[in-house]
């Protein structure tokens, strides 16, 4: 896993000759850097290797690949000049919803007993139509409107937790089809999300879609006067952040084989901490996907890392507070630095 | 908030000792420079006690410059500031201020939430014994200096509620409530109707015979004549002279604001003019402009002065679909086209350097590579959505060789580049497009003289080629230099069409102050 990236970052640093060297390639250091402490500490405190172990290391990732494949919708947001708080909420909306249409028939307590045994195109097919509209709606907000993002999508992360508990009442949707929870399954979590990262990673730095999406961050009536339509673009951009939040709700529900109106809390700030930490500026215009893949795995590593070394859960939040205000910090000062070439 | 400064303390304490100074105010020598521009150059300033100074010039004369620096918005480079005889170092506006000296912005500076009396006495609200704001005593205080102001506002209405002449009405009071000697107007009124000038010159007049000096900027001749005591005329940044407004004709205050001669030498060369290729009928825009009528023809290049705020450049933005008109047609090789985006111009091949780099120009955090190419991505170099990046990057080269942009690549980032240089990339970003009708705004703008000429030429090139150009600019050689028929617009409207053979800076000024 880490020497795909390795390999994919330096590819960055050689293509585009004459471009600077990315940033990704200082978070990537820093990411070493975390794992080598903890493998340090491993071999202090605990009396054994952090990395060298390949179940640890894959459990790390299984875990913070719904978070990856949100945050890569996440970054495209703020890239925007935008936020996106209603990720996790839709998580659990679409969760709930596609298993619904992912019950067995073996199970005595379908929500709709006639809908049973569908084929698992149905319930992810629904999942990531529900995370879609989600994102449109949120879309249409910011660009008709002119709300802020940061109330638009507050709205949605409120409603949308509203509607996944009420789908059931607060009850567990369980029961699934074995053929549903096969995208759950073993490492299908982790290949869904660097599948997602790449097409993204690709859509951005190769696509009229992603040019225009940086363009729109960095000046938006710069933007507008260039021409592009910067209401449909916003549309678009919102859309396919909600369509990642409904890919990951469906991941969710299939790797726990069931879905609960809790599913998803608080993902949203962990997708915008791996987006930050990653190198996006919240300010706009700045941000790659292999930057947030590398803060979405830090993530991973820190919370595993801690877990191995015994931290205290409680612990453990605080110094994830604290390091994402470093991460802001650190891009407040990079900004200020560039202002004064 | 800024502290006074020990210097200035001093400075006004001394100043108690000299009461009869000669004049109120007076700079001497004062330079200021900006990146790349020097914005004022040795120039004097004397306001007398009890009288009205006008300040005139052409926009970018240096009035504005100088105006800052009274108020402490500014810090000269060199030169000096006396405030009644005594030299002083205005560290901020709030120094200024509490030294007598009050700015009223033309951009109001007004707490739109707050009440009218809350504005007045800000910072120095009364207390009553608890420590709270005393509002009844604050209501008395706004009372009475309102009724030596004659102004008859409700102290207590929130400030949004109001009018902009009623709060030109409240930031003058506010300056008066200061007890100060100096008070600096910013175009006042600009957004006021006769009457409400009347009220203002009225307020004006009593404040004069009370011994307050003040410094009056205006664009308006009769308005100088009817108010100020004396002016001062600025060119390019130069003190031009001060005289007495009772014996001068209008025509040479004229005179003395454009006295300049054409001293650069424009490329403009003599290209067969084509057919129209763009027509504008009664285009109007509520309450900004109306009624705008001219045609522009292939290989022409109209030239547009007015004054800053006379619609210039609200137009273009309509033309290009930015603020889409309220009426009016367009037709372009004469077919009527609604344009009501910047993308649906750019599919009828205009194009738009607009007035503000910064603001609506630049993708100041990008690269020149995707400054430039962001618009011709609209339609071309594009296949299945994928940018066909070689070409794009060849094309966009070609450009900046074309236009000598002044670069080591095109990786850099556009904000690290010199003004001159940020806008030859913009302007090639509108020559990948390919235009037929080219709208430029300011288009030398705050660039050095090299960069300047350069531009110059290439406007010139593209009217060989055949393309219709709309040129706005507020430097009246640029305009002279460069055009082939001139508009000439005042507060919305188009005042008149000029000729290259008979235009002249006079002719201009004539039609743009009336």
């Amino acid at each position: 896993m880490n020497t795909n990236l390795a390999a994919e970052t330096a590819g960055n640093a050689v293509s585009g000759s004459g471009r600077r060297l990315p940033q990704e390639l200082n978070i990537f250091f820093i990411l070493i850097a975390i794992a080598l402490i903890f493998e340090v500490l491993g071999w202090i405190f605990a009396g054994q290797s952090f990395l060298l172990n390949p179940q640890r290391l894959t459990i790390m990732i299984l875990q913070v690949s719904v978070i990856g494949i949100i945050s890569v919708g996440v970054t495209q947001v703020i890239i925007t000049g935008g936020i996106d708080l209603s990720s996790g909420s839709v998580v659990g909306m679409t969760a709930m919803i596609a298993a619904g249409f992912a019950q067995s028939s073996t199970w005595a307590r379908a929500i709709y007993p006639s809908l049973t045994d569908l084929p698992a195109i149905v319930p992810i097919a629904t999942g990531l139509i529900i995370g879609v509209l989600a994102g449109l709606i949120n879309g249409a907000l910011i660009a008709y409107t002119r709300i802020p993002p940061f109330i638009a999508t507050l709205g949605m992360m409120v409603s949308a937790r509203g509607i996944s508990k009420w789908y059931t009442k607060g009850q567990p949707v369980s029961g699934l089809t074995e053929q549903f929870n096969f995208i759950g399954s073993s490492v299908a979590p982790v290949v869904v999300f660097l599948v997602v990262a790449l097409i993204f990673h690709i859509a951005l730095r190769y696509t009229r879609y992603g040019k225009f999406t940086y363009a729109i961050g960095a000046n938006v009536q710069a933007a507008r006067v260039s021409g592009i339509n910067v209401e449909a673009h916003l549309l678009k951009v919102y859309a396919i952040a909600g369509l990642l939040a409904g890919l990951a709700g469906v991941v969710t529900a299939a790797r726990a084989q069931t879905a609960q109106s809790g599913m998803g809390v608080m993902y949203e700030l962990d997708a915008i901490a791996a987006a930050v930490i990653g190198g996006t500026s919240l300010s706009g215009g700045v941000g790659r996907i292999t930057g947030t893949v590398i803060g979405t795995i830090i993530l991973g590593v820190m919370t595993s890392g801690f877990t191995f070394l015994r931290v205290d859960a409680y612990y453990q939040e605080v110094i994830k507070g604290m390091i994402i205000v470093a991460a802001v910090v650190v891009d407040v000062y990079r900004q200020k630095a560039r202002r004064k070439v | 908030m800024t502290t006074i400064s020990p210097a200035t303390m001093a400075a006004v304490r001394a100043s108690k000792a000299i009461p009869n100074a000669e004049y109120l105010l007076s700079a001497e020598g004062v330079r200021k420079e900006f990146p790349g521009v020097v914005a004022l150059d040795d120039v004097s300033f004397r306001l007398r006690r009890g009288t009205v100074h006008a300040l005139m010039g052409e926009n970018g004369a240096g009035k504005s410059t100088l105006m800052k620096i009274l108020a402490g918005i500014y810090h000269p480079d060199e030169g000096t500031i006396k405030l009644k005889g005594v030299d002083v170092r205005l560290q901020s506006p709030l120094d200024a201020l509490e030294n007598g000296i009050a700015m009223i912005h033309q951009e109001l500076n007004l707490m739109p939430f707050m009440t009218v009396a809350e504005n007045i006495w800000i910072r120095r609200e009364p207390k009553n014994r608890f420590g709270f704001v005393d509002h009844s005593e604050m209501r008395r205080m706004t009372a009475k200096l309102f009724e030596r102001l004659k102004i008859k506002i409700d102290p207590e209405i929130e400030v949004r509620h109001l009018s902009v002449a009623s709060r030109q009405m409240v930031e003058i009071a506010k300056a008066v409530s200061y007890e100060s000697d100096v008070l600096i107007m910013d175009e006042p009124t600009s957004a006021l109707t006769e009457t409400e000038v009347g009220h203002l010159f009225e307020i004006i007049g009593d404040l004069r015979s009370h011994g307050i000096g003040i410094v009056y900027i205006t664009h308006k001749m009769n308005e100088l004549f009817e108010i100020a005591d004396e002016f001062s005329v600025f060119r390019d940044g130069k003190y031009i002279g001060t005289h007495s407004s009772t014996d001068v004709t209008r025509d040479d205050i004229i005179k003395m604001m454009v006295g300049r001669e054409i001293t650069q030498m424009f490329p403009k060369e003599v290209v067969p003019i084509g057919d129209t290729v763009l027509s504008v009928k009664n285009l109007t825009l509520n309450d900004v402009f109306y009624d705008i009528s001219f045609d522009v023809r292939a290989g022409e290049i109209l030239g547009v002065a007015g004054l800053v705020g006379s619609g210039r450049s609200n137009v273009a933005e309509t033309l290009f679909g930015v603020t889409p008109a309220s009426s009016g047609s367009i037709e372009i090789n004469g077919k009527p086209i609604r344009i009501d985006s910047p993308n649906t111009a750019i599919r009828n091949r205009m194009a738009f350097l607009t007035e503000d780099r910064k603001d609506t120009g630049c993708l100041l955090i990008l690269d020149i590579l995707e400054n430039m190419q962001v618009a011709v991505l609209q339609d071309q170099f594009v296949k299945g959505g994928f940018v066909k990046e070689k070409q794009a990057y060849a094309a966009c080269e070609e450009m900046s060789r074309k236009l000598r942009v002044k670069t080591p690549n095109l990786y850099e980032r556009i904000e690290n580049l010199s003004g001159g240089n940020q806008q030859k990339v913009l302007i090639g970003r509108w020559l990948l497009t390919n235009p037929r009708i080219l709208i430029l705004d300011e288009p030398t703008r705050g660039i050095d003289v090299g960069a300047k000429a350069e531009i110059h030429r290439f406007v010139t090139e593209l009217a060989r080629d055949g393309v219709a150009v709309i040129m706005i600019s507020s430097e009246l050689p640029e305009v002279l230099g460069m055009s082939d028929r001139i508009m000439v617009m005042h507060e919305g409207r188009v005042t008149g069409f000029l000729d290259r053979a008979e235009a002249t800076q006079i002719k201009i000024m004539e039609l743009a102050a009336r």
